[in-house]
C-alpha cells in the first residue's frame, strides 16, 4: 500500500484544462509539439512565446509552477547531454568563461533544450490535467492501435505490484544476508530478474483467463462516454494555433 | 431471478481431460447443482479443483463428457453465452482486477456484452453496492486492501448478473474480519453459488451441500456437516479440520 503516491503526476481539479475531453488535449499537445520542432532554432523569440502560451495554459489550469518545475527531472539526462555537446563539438569555436567551446555544438545544445523543454512542460501540463486512465480512453477515441492502449492500460495498472514484487524479493535475498556490493553479486540479482519476468510472464496468462472469462475478444470495451463537442476541440487547439501563428510570423 | 427451478444451473456429465502434456487430471467427473443452491467443492491440492472450474466457462474444453449452464452446453458458439453466465472469480483479485480503477473493471464485463452509457453505468452500481464497496468505485485497486480486492472481484462478475457464481478459493489469505464479511455478502446474495475451497469451516459456514473432488472424480455428495464429520472419509481425501475444530456427527443429538 501506499506505493505510487509520489510519483504522481495527476493534479486533480475543475478548471476548463481539466474539463476538456482528453482527446482533444491529446491532439492540442501532439499538434504543439510538431510546431515546436518545426521552427528555426534561431528564432529565440518564438520560442519565448511558445513558453508564454503554456505559461498561460498553465495559470488556466491552476497548476503551479513548482509542480511542474518538480517533474522536469526527467528531462535531466538530456541536459546533461546537451551541456556535453558544446564541449565535445567540432567546428568553429568560441570562449566562454573561459572555457572554448564548439559553436555549432552550442546551437545544438540550444535546440535540443529549447525543444525538449517545451514538450516535456506541454506533457506535464497534459498529465496534471488529466487522469493517466482518461489519457487512454482520449488515445482510444483518436484511434491509436488498440494494442498499443491496452499496453499502456496494463502497466499503469501492474507498475505498482511490479514494484512490489521486486521490493519483496529484494527483502528475501537482504534478510538471507545477501548484500548488492560488487559485480561478483551480479549472478544473484540476475537470477532475481529472471524469477520476475517468469512470475509476471505467468501473471499474464492468469490475467488472460480472467479477461476471456468476461467476455474479452480481443478489444477493449469503449468504457465511459468522452465524446467532444466542435467548441471543446476549439478550445483546445487554441494552443498548437496559436503556435502556428507565432511560427508564421517567425518564418 | 428466482425463475421456476426447471433447469439446473449447471449439470457436469462424465468430464474427462488431460493437459497437453499429458497429465490425466479429471476422470469422469459428474455433478449438478440446482438454482440457487450454494454448493462447496472440496478437495486436496491437485484433486483437479482448478481444472474442472476452468471447464464451467470454456476456458478449458472437455476432452470427454459435457458441460451444461442454465441449459445451455458449453461449446465453441456458445462461448460467448457461457461466459456471460458463469461468473468466475479467481484466487488472486490482482489477476482478477486488471484494469486501472475499480469502475473500469467492474465495467469490463457488462461493456463486452454490450452495455453502454447508462445502463452500463447502473449495472456497475448495483454490483458495487451488492459487496459494500461503491465509495471505492473512482479508486485504483493497489489501493485496496486485499479483503476489499476480493469483494470488487466478486462485483466484477456480479456485474454480468451471472446464472453461478464460482469461486477459487474465496477465503485464502483473508483476515477473520475480512473472511467475515465476504461470508455476509456471500449469503446475501441471490445467486447458485459454487465455492472451491479446503477451507472446510467456511464450506460448512455457508454451502449447505459439498462435493469432494479427489484424484479426479467426485469422491463424496451430500450435506457438508455430513461430511465434515466423517473423519475417515476426510482423513481418505487428505481433508483435514483445523486444530480444536470438531463437528458433531449429524444423528447423535448434541
Ligand atoms: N497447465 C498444466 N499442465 C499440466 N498439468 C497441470 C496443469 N495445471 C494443473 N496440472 C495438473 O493437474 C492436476 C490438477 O491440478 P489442479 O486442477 O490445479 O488442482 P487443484 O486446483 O485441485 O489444486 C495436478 O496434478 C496438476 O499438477
Ligand atoms: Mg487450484
Amino acid at each position: 500500500m501506499g506505493a505510487g503516491h509520489h510519483h504522481q503526476l495527476y493534479l486533480p481539479g475543475a478548471s476548463a484544462v481539466h474539463r476538456l475531453p482528453p482527446q482533444c488535449k491529446l491532439l492540442a499537445v501532439f499538434a504543439f509539439a510538431v510546431v515546436v520542432v518545426a521552427t528555426p532554432r534561431e528564432r529565440f523569440w518564438a520560442f519565448g512565446l511558445y513558453a508564454l502560451l503554456l505559461a498561460a495554459v498553465a495559470w488556466a489550469a491552476r497548476v503551479p509552477p513548482g509542480h511542474v518545475l518538480r517533474r522536469m527531472a526527467i528531462e535531466l539526462p538530456f541536459v546533461l547531454f546537451a551541456f556535453l555537446i558544446p564541449v565535445i563539438g567540432l567546428g568553429e569555436r568560441t570562449t566562454v568563461l573561459g572555457l572554448s567551446l564548439s559553436v555549432p555544438g552550442l546551437w545544438a545544445a540550444w535546440n535540443i533544450l529549447a525543444k525538449a523543454t517545451l514538450g516535456v512542460v506541454a506533457s506535464i501540463l497534459l498529465a496534471a490535467t488529466t487522469e493517466p486512465r482518461v489519457i487512454l480512453l482520449g488515445a482510444q477515441r483518436l484511434r491509436v492501435p488498440s494494442l498499443l492502449v491496452q499496453i499502456a492500460m496494463f502497466m499503469l495498472r501492474y507498475l505498482d505490484v511490479i514494484l512490489d514484487e521486486m521490493r519483496r524479493m529484494r527483502v528475501a535475498r537482504e534478510s538471507r544476508g545477501f548484500e548488492a556490493r560488487d559485480v561478483r553479486q551480479l549472478p544473484a540479482v540476475a537470477r532475481s530478474a529472471g524469477a520476475l519476468f517468469i512470475r509476471s510472464y505467468e501473471r499474464g496468462e492468469r490475467v488472460h483467463l480472467a479477461m476471456l472469462s468476461r467476455g474479452y475478444s480481443g478489444r477493449m470495451p469503449m468504457l465511459g462516454e468522452v465524446s467532444a463537442s466542435a467548441a471543446q476541440w476549439g478550445v483546445a487547439l487554441l494552443l498548437p494555433v496559436s503556435a502556428l501563428a507565432v511560427l508564421g510570423l517567425s518564418l | 431471478m428466482n425463475s421456476p427451478n426447471d433447469v439446473n444451473s449447471l449439470e457436469v456429465s462424465r468430464l474427462a481431460y488431460a493437459y497437453p502434456d499429458g497429465t490425466q487430471a479429471l476422470f469422469g467427473v459428474d455433478l449438478t447443482i440446482g438454482r440457487g443452491e450454494r454448493v462447496a467443492l472440496l478437495g486436496p491440492n491437485g484433486a483437479g479443483k482448478t481444472t474442472l472450474v476452468m471447464h464451467l466457462n470454456g476456458i478449458l474444453t472437455a476432452g470427454h463428457g459435457t458441460v451444461t449452464v442454465g441449459g445451455t452446453p458449453v461449446r465453441k458458439d456458445t462461448l460467448k453465452e457461457v461466459r456471460r453466465r458463469v461468473g468466475l472469480v479467481f484466487q488472486d483479485p490482482d489477476d482478477q482486477l486488471f484494469m486501472p480503477t475499480v469502475r473500469d473493471d467492474v465495467a469490463f464485463g457488462p461493456a463486452n456484452m454490450g452495455l453502454t452509457g447508462e445502463e452500463l453505468e447502473r449495472a456497475v452500481k448495483g454490483a458495487l453496492d451488492r459487496v459494500g464497496m461503491l465509495e471505492a468505485i473512482d479508486r485504483p485497486p493497489h489501493h485496496l486492501s486485499f479483503g476489499q480486492r476480493r469483494r470488487v472481484a466478486v462485483a466484477t462478475v456480479l456485474a454480468m448478473e451471472p446464472e453461478i457464481l464460482v469461486l477459487d478459493e474465496p477465503s485464502s489469505n483473508l483476515d477473520p474480519a475480512a473472511r467475515r464479511e465476504l461470508a455476509e455478502i456471500l449469503r446475501s446474495l441471490d445467486v447458485t453459488v459454487l465455492m472451491v475451497t479446503h477451507d472446510l469451516p467456511y464450506a460448512l459456514e455457508l454451502c449447505e451441500r459439498s462435493l469432494i473432488l479427489s484424484g479426479g472424480v467426485i469422491a463424496a455428495d451430500g450435506p457438508t456437516r455430513e461430511l465434515l464429520a466423517d473423519t475417515e472419509l476426510l482423513a481418505a481425501h487428505r481433508l483435514e479440520l483445523p486444530y480444536g475444530f470438531a463437528v458433531p456427527a449429524p444423528a447423535e443429538p448434541a
